[in-house]
């Protein structure tokens, strides 16, 4: 009884074609809230601001990590929105100047897992290209012949996809100015009558501002803005000045990130679902992987103060070890059941087990990162709209993260295109409203399938165990069960109608 | 006088309310109505002597009673003009594709309109007219009433490519008399709120240029209009106060062609 429960309690599953349970680094944060110091007085050499002239912008976004700049480089592609002036606040470094990324340095920690539906936006946008030329191998491509695909989605690094977008933003004619700074204040008006009224009675010098949202730079200056996205993360500043308010928790759970190395060249994704958590193994190409290992904050510390060989010693053991014998490709019984879906059976179904590579050395510095889940009730509000990790944090534990928010920004930028096309102020709420309502429903029904997942997998209790394998087998061997499910995780269709 | 204008007559897309008004598109023949129901002076412009801005009266004075009264509520898109608000990105659809075609502009600029000068009949708080010049029309704003302009000047002075609106206190039939010619008019939820339909589109046939357009929408007399615009909105769901609308002035597609035909104007 002790096996059966021991054996179900973890259930490892090789993953050649990967479904849902990709897991990425903590790294849906951008770089921008990683506490840094920054230099404040730092300021781009072409970007002449003085305190008396008055800055205006049509877009303001806050936040230039891998989301805002996606946003920016979608709306630098399109007729009706690259002629509008951008500024992006953000005090990281990487933006002002160039960061040369070399081949030859190990691969960053920091990576995400891209679906074929971002993939397709960033190619749209021109952006993908530049994926490809800074590193030979800085992404990974699984295996999709269930779905007859090509691929189900790329490892890439983080700084790589930042600077992709970049450069396609800088190789096109698009106004974007960048400031290196970071938000103070924001002033929006909250009724235009309102504002109208002021205007009537103290006659204000600049009234064409009046309209625009303020924002007060950390170095005292000022600029404004007809709209201001909040792209600036799970710590939202925006968010918090313009008053948003989110419902969500901390889990008990931190997750660590770090590069590891292995003899020979890993292909496959790996996630095995421990009582403490989920680790994850993915592949960034070459002999090198990206670890993601969630577990309780206690142990998280210890694991990141203990010597390399500990720790690799831990995480192969995680991968591989206890819990009872590898799983075979089939439980008796189960063929027989399922047997008449064999003529639609998955390739992936009949592939037996593989085992995860062995771990060999340690190619990176451990990064620790509290894992929460937040959601904004509203993300758009009169001259305010969020995207991004401002609007949702998610459990890493499905790659999704970051891969909402490029849907956000693409939606977002097709919603401003719309309004431009037919003359609307691009600030106003009905049609920031509509972006939510693109966005907002298929965030939320993501975010309760991960939720669901993490709870599932948190439970260590004997008959439960056993349901969850049975469903879990169910989901490996029952084809269109399968298909749904790897389409909803590839970006394919937006809400998960297999439930 | 020979007028060679082309009217795309609408009849009113109530996304929300879902009136029947389907898109009135006769065939465009190109008629030329040389015919001169040029309207005689001593018709259109009849003397009104209570009210000293609409000289010529094909307004109502309750009319302009009811709209002065929620005249500070035009740009709070949850007030009263809430159904004009949510209507807006339809009809500028609308707008933006017709006047494309007609005056042949790209379609994918942002500022097709560059170089048109367009009137707002009825402008109230410029609900139609800042997107217009946003587009890059040269847009007129007129209105018959005095705190509706103010209203909307303001509001346009808030953004730079607004403020260039002209706004008028003044009237159709006014602006004619001064001479006036627009390439293309704009009278839009106006003619169910005025005195002599007839009359109107006269005056507005008056302010196009030849070859210009002119647009006009409007609520079609029907039960199904009945049940949605004047009970729901007004009754049940008190989008609109109550009176806003009065069922006998609505006009039928048929009925607004012909009126519009008597004017000399090419109906597509």
């Amino acid at each position: 009884m002790n096996r059966l429960v021991k054996k179900t309690v973890s259930n490892l599953f090789a993953l050649k074609i990967p479904s849902r349970s990709i897991c990425t680094g903590a790294v849906n944060v951008p770089a921008s809230t990683v506490p840094e110091i920054l230099n404040e007085n730092e300021k781009k050499e072409n970007n002449t601001i003085s305190s008396n002239s008055v800055q205006q912008y049509d877009i303001a976004i806050v936040g230039g990590g891998m989301v805002g700049m996606a946003l920016a480089s979608f709306l630098a592609i399109m007729p009706m929105t690259k002629q509008l002036s951008v500024a992006t606040i953000d005090s990281n470094p990487a933006l002002s100047g160039s960061m040369s990324i070399k081949k030859e340095d190990p691969p960053d920690p920091r990576v995400s897992t891209v679906t074929p539906a971002t993939i397709s936006f960033l190619q749209d946008a021109g952006a993908w290209k530049y994926v490809w030329d800074y590193t030979g191998l800085g992404y990974a491509r699984y295996n999709a012949r269930d779905v007859n695909k090509d691929f189900l989605g790329c490892v890439a690094e983080n700084k790589v996809l930042h600077s992709a977008l970049l450069s396609c933003i800088k190789d096109s004619d698009f106004k974007n100015t960048i400031y290196p700074l970071r938000l103070n204040s924001m002033t929006l008006n909250r009724s235009s009558m309102s504002v109208v009224e002021e205007n009537m009675s103290s006659r204000e010098s600049s009234p064409a501002q009046g309209q625009c949202a303020k924002l007060q730079l950390s170095d005292g200056s000022s600029i404004y803005a007809k709209l201001v996205v909040g792209a600036d993360g799970g710590k939202s500043r925006v968010r918090e000045l313009a008053g948003f308010k989110t419902t969500g928790w901390n889990y008990s759970q931190n997750a660590i990130i770090c590069t590891v190395e292995h003899p020979s060249e890993n292909r496959c994704a790996w996630q095995r679902f421990l009582p403490t958590g989920p680790i994850a193994l993915l592949p960034i190409g070459d002999n090198f992987s990206n670890i993601v290992w969630t577990m309780s904050p206690t142990e998280s510390n210890q694991r990141k103060s203990i010597t390399e060989e500990e720790f690799l010693k831990d995480v192969n053991s995680a991968l591989d070890y206890g819990y009872g014998s590898r799983p075979t490709s089939s439980l008796s019984g189960t063929r027989d059941v399922f047997s008449w879906f064999k003529m639609g059976t998955t390739v992936s179904a009949n592939e037996s087990f593989e085992i995860p590579p062995k771990i060999t050395k340690l190619a990176s510095q451990r990064m620790v990162f509290p894992l929460s889940l937040r959601h904004a009730n509203s993300y758009a509000s009169k001259r305010v709209v969020l995207i991004g990790d401002a609007a949702h944090t998610v459990h890493p534990l499905a790659g999704q993260g970051v891969n909402l928010g490029f849907g956000d920004a693409y939606s977002l930028s097709r919603v401003i295109a719309e309004g431009i096309a037919l003359g609307t102020d691009i600030g106003e709420v009905n049609l920031l409203k509509k972006y939510e309502a693109e966005r907002k429903p298929a965030n939320i029904a993501m975010m309760a399938v991960l939720e669901s997942f993490q709870k599932a997998y948190s439970v260590d209790f004997g008959p439960f165990n056993i349901l969850r394998a049975a469903a879990f087998h169910g989901a490996n061997y029952i084809p269109p069960l399968k298909r749904s499910i790897i389409s909803y995780a590839s970006g394919e269709q937006n809400f998960p109608i297999f439930l | 006088m020979a007028f060679n204008a082309t009217i795309n007559a609408i009849l009113r897309h109530c996304r929300f309310l879902n009136s029947a008004n389907s898109t009135l598109h006769l065939t465009n023949n190109t008629r030329c109505f040389s015919h001169a129901s040029s309207p005689s002076p001593s018709q259109s412009f009849k003397a009104n002597d209570k009210d000293p801005h609409s000289a010529p009266s094909s307004l109502k004075d309750n009319e302009l009673a009811k709209f002065a009264a929620i005249s500070d509520t035009w740009w709070d898109s949850e007030g009263p003009f809430k159904p004009l608000h949510l209507m807006n990105p339809t009809r500028l659809a609308f707008i933006r594709s017709t006047l494309c075609r007609h005056f042949k502009r790209d379609p994918y600029s942002t500022r097709p309109f560059e170089g048109l000068k367009i009137v707002d009949v009825g402008c109230g708080g410029g609900i139609l007219s800042e997107p217009l010049a946003r587009l890059g029309a040269t847009v007129t704003g007129v209105d018959a009433v005095e705190k509706n302009i103010k209203i909307a000047q303001l509001h346009a002075d808030l953004d730079p490519t607004t403020s260039t609106i002209e706004y008028c206190c003044t009237t159709a039939e006014k602006l004619v008399e001064e001479g006036r010619t627009f390439d293309a008019v704009m009278a839009l939820e106006v003619i169910e709120h005025v005195a002599n339909p007839e009359e109107f589109c006269k005056s507005l046939a008056a302010l196009t240029n030849p070859d210009g357009a002119t647009v006009i929408s409007t609520i079609n007399r029907s039960m199904r209009a009945y049940a949605t615009a004047i009970v729901a909105a007004e009754y049940i769901l008190h989008w609109l106060p109550k009176g806003t609308h009065q069922w006998s002035t609505f006009l039928t597609p048929e009925e607004l062609a012909m009126i519009l035909h008597r004017t000399g104007i090419n109906v597509s």
